[in-house]
């Protein structure tokens, strides 16, 4: 099946008073109809920023280089007018902070159905209908009535649900979600991300769920891209990458994580601090925290990105030996 | 809201009274003696004690202010010291003027600002953006009576495009009214829409890295939707506490401008009475004049409800 949006080497350099911070320093996805990808990386790594940039969000100091296809249109030749009108209507966007992603002034309704109306030129009163509509497929309780709320008047989890079907309002292609559970307390986590999963298989959406959280990767992504200084260190299926991860760096986030089985012993963490973009070392980029650094090349070469098993590819000269029965 | 409409006229009232004990006592710490200046070089004893005590200004503080509210629940604000008319007509026939010469000036200012703010906040860095910055520089540094003279050599003396001062009633002729409004107006105004424009911009800025920014734009509406629906709706409510302080402190007479056009408002009128230590004008100007601030007050919180549904009337 052809990708429904597929970015290749696509880098993102933004102009800074201390030089260019190379954001994202040249990456390759591509996510199909009703697939989930999941982009793994700590704060910085570009994650966001790669998905903001193939979209046309990029801060305007940004410069945005490689290919962007939303089915068969390339998006970073086009014109910001041309974009403008793809995004919205072939993309959904739900983002971190459901307290700061609403407009305090609006109701809900006109907000969940200002993208439908621009797009589909629905008129006010089939948007109102539509946004009830929407208010209901997200499960809002009396949607009927809170579709003239505003956003003050909803809790966090139930302004994430808003925002999501704001994203759904012309029935996309693909919903990109950035961090959507991050700013939201641990019970209403579950219930978005159960959301999404459950839309997503009644739309035949395809979802980019951005996220440092590797829990809700495992439950809902089909494959993942783990990104750390700019690049993808690691990508394939979840099942392959987590219960076979072929490079040191996403060894070491896996182990990271909390194991609540195993008491209340100290967290184990990966010593020193990711790189400034200001400044990505010339080889690998997770060279200086590595706990392999196999030979001088791993400082002064960048790895090629090569294939473990079927769609798992890792960039790293040291690839752990892929033992495709553990997991 | 009309409940919340009918409290705040209440409290304003409440304001208003705490506004007459302070300017009846500021006006006992003044020096000066009003029926000396009254009668002049025709001063003797006799018609000196005679005056005072026509004017109640022999009785006690309290008792003098008690009447003097007394008569102004009524509307008789007593009666001019100089001419001798009635303090209330007196105050009156000079709010038209006030009135024209501020909301004019308000409306130039923001015809002006507005613009200028979305453009340079939008556009921000650009050419556009320096010139305004330039432009608010300057309204805000160089003094308005200044700017005034030259607008009347200008237009006036070197043009001879608007007459260079006096005034004439809109409801008299409007195209009079408004050849003679508009120096004074444009001059005061330029000062106004150089604060104003600094307001909108920042604003804007501010309200432009909001994240529901992000996500009307991450909707594909179009740049003008966003701008206006999502920025400008945001931007206006800090912006809407200025342009009210502004409209406020107009009104409350522009005295120099006022002086420089002949223009017979309501600061004018103030000037004139302090020079001549007329009280009961003084004190009539300074009530119409904190009345018309709680107007304008009420209005701002009305239009603040109306802006942000954060905010209850209740």
């Amino acid at each position: 099946m052809k990708p429904v949006l597929a970015v290749e080497d696509l880098t993102v350099t933004i102009g800074t008073r201390r030089g260019p911070a190379h954001a994202v320093a040249g990456v390759d996805w591509a996510v199909r109809p009703g697939e989930t990808l999941a982009l793994v990386g700590e704060s910085g790594s570009g994650k966001s920023m790669s998905v903001l940039a193939a979209t046309g969000l990029a801060p305007r100091t940004a410069r945005v280089t490689g290919r962007v296809h939303l089915h068969d249109t390339e998006l970073t030749g086009l014109t910001e007018e041309r974009r403008r009108r793809l995004r919205g209507r072939h993309i959904g966007f739900v983002f971190q902070d459901p307290m700061t992603s609403l407009n305090p002034v609006l109701t809900v309704g006109r907000q969940v159905t200002e993208a439908a109306e621009e797009h589909l030129a629905l008129t006010r009163r089939a948007a109102r209908s539509r946004a009830v509509e929407l208010l209901d497929l997200v499960g809002i309780p009396s949607a009927g009535q809170r579709v003239d709320a505003y956003p003050h008047q909803f809790s966090g989890g139930m302004r994430q649900r808003v925002v999501i079907a704001m994203a759904l309002a012309c029935e996309p292609d693909l919903l990109i979600a950035d961090e959507p559970t991050t700013a939201l307390d641990v019970t209403t986590q579950a219930q978005i991300v159960e959301l999404v999963a459950d839309l997503q298989q009644r739309l035949g959406t395809a979802v980019v769920w951005i996220t440092h959280d590797l829990g809700v990767v495992a439950g809902i992504a089909d494959t993942v891209a783990v990104m750390y200084g700019g690049r993808i260190l690691e990508q394939g299926p979840v099942d392959a990458v987590f219960g076979a991860p072929s490079h040191p760096y996403t060894g070491a986030l896996l182990a990271a994580r909390p194991d609540p089985a195993a008491g209340g012993g100290d967290l184990v963490t990966i010593a020193g601090a990711p790189p400034s973009p200001l400044d990505l070392p010339a080889g690998c980029a997770f060279w200086p925290r590595c706990p392999v650094r196999g030979d001088a090349r791993c400082e002064h070469e960048l790895p090629p990105l090569v294939p473990v098993s079927a769609g798992h590819q890792v960039r790293t000269f040291y690839p752990k030996p892929s033992d495709g029965e553990r997991r | 809201m009309a409940r919340f409409v009918i409290r705040r006229l209440l409290q304003s009232a409440v304001v208003l009274l705490g506004v007459t004990v302070v300017v009846f006592l500021l006006l006992q710490l003044v020096p000066g003696d009003p029926v000396r200046v009254a009668l002049g070089t025709r001063f003797d004893p006799q018609t000196y004690e005679a005056l005072r005590a026509r004017a109640g200004l022999d009785q006690p503080l309290v008792v003098q202010y008690f009447d003097y509210l007394r008569r102004a629940l009524t509307g008789d604000l007593g009666v001019s010291f100089r001419s001798g008319r009635p303090v209330t007509a007196i105050v009156l026939e000079r709010l038209p003027a006030t009135l024209s010469l501020a909301v004019t000036a308000v409306v130039f200012a923001m015809l002006i600002a507005f613009p200028l703010g979305i453009v340079s906040a939008i556009r921000s860095g650009s050419l556009v953006d320096h010139a305004a910055r330039v432009f608010s520089q300057f309204g805000v540094s160089v003094p308005d009576f200044w700017m005034g003279i030259m607008g009347i050599l200008l237009f006036s003396g070197v043009l001879g495009w608007l007459p260079p001062s006096g005034y004439v009633a809109l409801t008299e002729d409007p195209g009079r009214w408004a050849s003679h409004v508009a120096l004074p107006a444009a001059t005061v105004g330029l000062v106004t829409a150089s604060i104003l424009t600094r307001f909108i911009r920042s604003s804007m800025l501010e309200v432009l890295s909001e994240d529901y920014v992000r996500t009307a734009e991450a909707k594909g509406l179009r740049t003008r939707v966003v701008v206006l629906r999502h920025v400008l709706r945001n931007a206006l409510i800090p912006v809407v506490t200025v342009v009210a302080v502004q409209l406020a402190s107009l009104l409350g007479g522009v005295i120099v401008i006022e002086v420089l056009f002949a223009w017979p408002g309501i600061g004018r009128l103030t000037y004139d009475a302090v020079a001549a230590r007329d009280y009961p004008v003084l004190q009539g100007a300074v009530l119409l004049v904190a009345a018309l601030f709680l107007l304008v007050n009420l209005l701002v919180d009305v239009l603040y409800a109306r802006l942000d549904p954060r905010i209850t009337v209740k």
